[in-house]
């Protein structure tokens, strides 16, 4: 049988099948990389203890904190119980079953899914697995990533492997060129608002075209973090020359014949010319706009020129009852113009927007601006590392001398499981990748955006892209 | 997982229909980080009530419960399962399971097994008829047996067999563990290690 054209994530998938299923059953999928924070393995852990079975891979396998974790008064104790005994229990059968671990006040401590690409542990043509759905983040590399639940964890812990059940693919071409102020985020919202939140259900999407081959790892990284907000398993870049680049040179990256072989291996990953797609959608980069969120749910965005969407435009019934809901938690009017919508706190955060690159794109905007008056602005870096090297390049003074608040790394204000929260009625614009109700805090209001629609919302109050900072007050 | 073919327990009436997983676990109790320990948490609001059918000391030690139909409704959580099982049961017997409360049972070795509506009244009787009494009951032949009272019950094949056989998700996959230990063997040597850490 000729070799049949086959996608970037199928590829990856047959390279990794330990036994093929059959009749329908599940294939058995062997698993590279396995990050572990402390929200999703209590239980697994306990779970090996409780059958007596070790931890298989051990140096296939990183813990870190990063959900619960404080970003002010990291050397204190932490006040909230159930965050302490999370985080107590990780640094526990880290200890017991010699899990390395990155914890508070370590270089290496951030969001797991900052630290896997920074210590050039994520990598193209493996698979990644975390007990956390933004996973898909590691997609960026042409990596096969996904999320997992608590007994998968303890699955994966137990035999490095994972059954699987296989997906469809779908490819979402982006072509042209973004215009200034666009960015990665931009599109990823975009493409939410096109496909919708369950748009991707049962695919894993892969990002084509010119515009995608244009983006920084980063920004990559930040399109493949929202694959699941899309309902997708994953998303994934194909790697190329950007990605060898970013990742050459970092700690754990292969050196030498390693790097060689790796290439090599890796060149062969893109797609082939001619493999199907279960389905295709496209967007042109060209005519995209900065884009955020009125509603609750990632899906109900527009372009930040536009305005409110009046529900009863809506054709189906559901989405139409959903909108309407959305505008009265969101407290929001039909109409009226989104550059309009006045917020309370600008957030700089989360695994799809606190990378290094991101952090230099806000302060870029925020040099030598004042803040609005009655903003609050809370910069997070995504990890120590990027934090440390922030200040390196004196970010940190141009976020404080702004008047933003410079914290310690972690999730933070993207779910609030650690203090910093909105109080109920409060409305952000938050670079993070999750706008539901109470996500931010009880009754909190947040409107998703790009980094440069977040620094120039601080600089005028109002939802704001960075175009609107020209001499137009 | 321990393997279940035949055992002989104190069975438990419960005379309730629908009830949900947050009844047989309130969520309060998700903020623990164990998978053990969950047994003062089984129907927590309702033992607050002395004359509950597991307050009673002809229950104290129940280990097959007798529920009326739609048990394991609502969310998701695992912990009811833990719950049920930390308790001491092994086995529920329900005329109408919850899909994922009956798959996340299978899973954590409890058996879930569907009854008749007739039966289940005839089971109930016959308990309450003679509280503490020990049903028998026996896994390969998918059969309960009080005295002279004898019922079937249904329960999916596979699930039979992983319990027959005390095979948990991972103990199924350790079942491969010599293809796991070829691929590794094949894997190549780029491919990422934590370990010896290094950029600390
Ligand atoms: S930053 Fe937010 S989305 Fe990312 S891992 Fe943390 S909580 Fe989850």
């Amino acid at each position: 049988m000729a070799n049949k054209p086959l996608t970037l994530a199928e590829k990856v998938w047959n390279d990794h099948i330990v036994v093929k299923g059959e009749n329908g059953s599940p294939d058995l999928l062997y698993i590279d990389l396995h990050l572990v924070h402390e929200v999703t393995s209590p239980q697994a852990f306990d779970g090996l203890r409780l059958a007596g079975r070790p931890v298989r891979r051990l140096d296939l396998t990183i813990a870190t904190e990063d959900h619960n974790t404080p970003t002010l008064d990291i050397d204190k104790p932490i006040a909230d119980p159930t965050s302490r005994a999370q985080i107590e229990a990780l640094r526990h059968n880290a200890a017991e079953f010699g899990v390395r671990i990155h914890s508070l006040g370590d270089a290496n401590q951030g969001i797991v899914h900052v630290v896997g690409p920074q210590l050039g542990l994520t990598m193209p043509g493996i698979t990644v697995v975390c007990g956390d759905s933004h996973t898909s983040t590691h997609g960026a590399f042409g990596a096969l990533a996904m999320g997992i639940g608590t007994s998968e964890v303890e699955h994966v812990l137990a035999t490095q492997t994972l059954p699987l059940k296989p997906f469809k693919t779908m490819a979402i071409t982006v072509d042209g060129t973004l215009r200034p102020g666009v960015t990665a985020k931009d599109i990823i919202l975009a493409v939410i608002a096109k496909i919708g939140t369950g748009g991707g259900q049962g695919y894993v999407l892969e990002y084509r075209g010119s515009a995608i081959r244009a983006l920084s790892m980063e920004a990559r990284m930040t399109i493949c973090n929202m694959s699941i907000e899309a309902g997708a398993r994953a998303g994934m870049v194909a790697p190329d020359e950007i990605t060898y680049e970013y990742l050459k040179g970092r700690p754990h990256a292969p050196v030498g014949a390693d790097w060689n072989e790796a290439v090599a291996y890796w060149n062969t990953l893109p797609t082939d010319d001619g493999a199907v797609f279960d389905a295709e959608v496209f967007l042109d980069a060209d005519t995209l706009d900065p884009f955020v969120t009125w509603g609750t749910n990632p899906g109900q965005g527009v372009s930040l020129l536009d305005s409110v969407p009046n529900p009863a435009t809506i054709d189906d019934p559901n989405e139409r009852a959903a909108a309407e809901r959305a505008l009265e938690y969101m407290d929001l009017k039909a109409g009226t113009p989104m550059r309009e919508i006045r917020v309370d706190t600008v957030f700089l955060g989360s695994c799809t927007n606190s990378r290094i690159e991101d952090l230099r794109a806000a302060a870029e905007i925020l040099r030598g601006q004042k803040k609005a008056d009655g903003v609050r602005m809370l910069v997070v870096p995504g990890s120590a590392k990027v934090r440390l090297q922030a200040e390196a390049e004196g970010l940190d003074a141009v976020f404080k001398d702004f008047g933003a608040e410079w914290r310690f790394a972690g999730c933070s204000m993207c779910l609030g499981m650690n203090p910093d929260q909105l109080a109920p009625g409060e409305r952000a614009a938050s670079t993070s990748n999750r706008n539901f109700e109470g996500r931010q805090g009880k009754g909190a209001r947040t409107h998703l955006v790009s980094p440069l629609v977040a620094a120039a919302t601080a600089i005028r109050g109002t939802l704001s892209s960075p175009a609107d900072l020209n001499g137009a007050a | 997982m321990q393997k279940i073919e035949v055992f002989t327990g104190v069975a438990a009436p419960l005379r309730r229909s629908n009830v949900d997983t947050d009844q047989i676990i309130p969520a309060v109790y998700l903020k623990r980080i164990t998978k053990t320990g969950f047994e003062d948490a089984l129907f927590a609001s309702w033992r607050n009530d002395a004359d509950f059918v597991l307050n009673q000391p002809a229950y104290q030690k129940a280990e097959v419960l007798i529920a009326g139909p739609d048990f394991g409704t609502g969310s998701s959580r695992e912990h009811a399962v833990w719950a049920l099982r930390d308790f001491g049961f092994k086995a529920v017997f329900s005329s109408k399971f919850a899909d994922i409360f009956r798959g996340n049972a299978g899973k954590q070795g409890l058996i879930a097994g569907a009854i008749s509506e007739a039966d289940t009244e005839a089971l109930w009787a016959a308990i309450e008829a003679n509280p503490g009494v020990s049903v028998e009951v026996n896994l390969e032949a998918k059969t309960i047996t009080l005295g002279s009272l004898k019922v079937s019950f249904e329960i999916d094949d596979y699930t039979r067999w992983r319990l027959l056989e005390g095979l948990d998700d991972i103990g199924l996959t350790l079942r491969s563990e010599q293809a796991i230990t070829d691929f590794e063997a094949r894997r190549e040597g780029w491919r990422p290690k934590t370990l010896p850490a290094k950029g600390v």
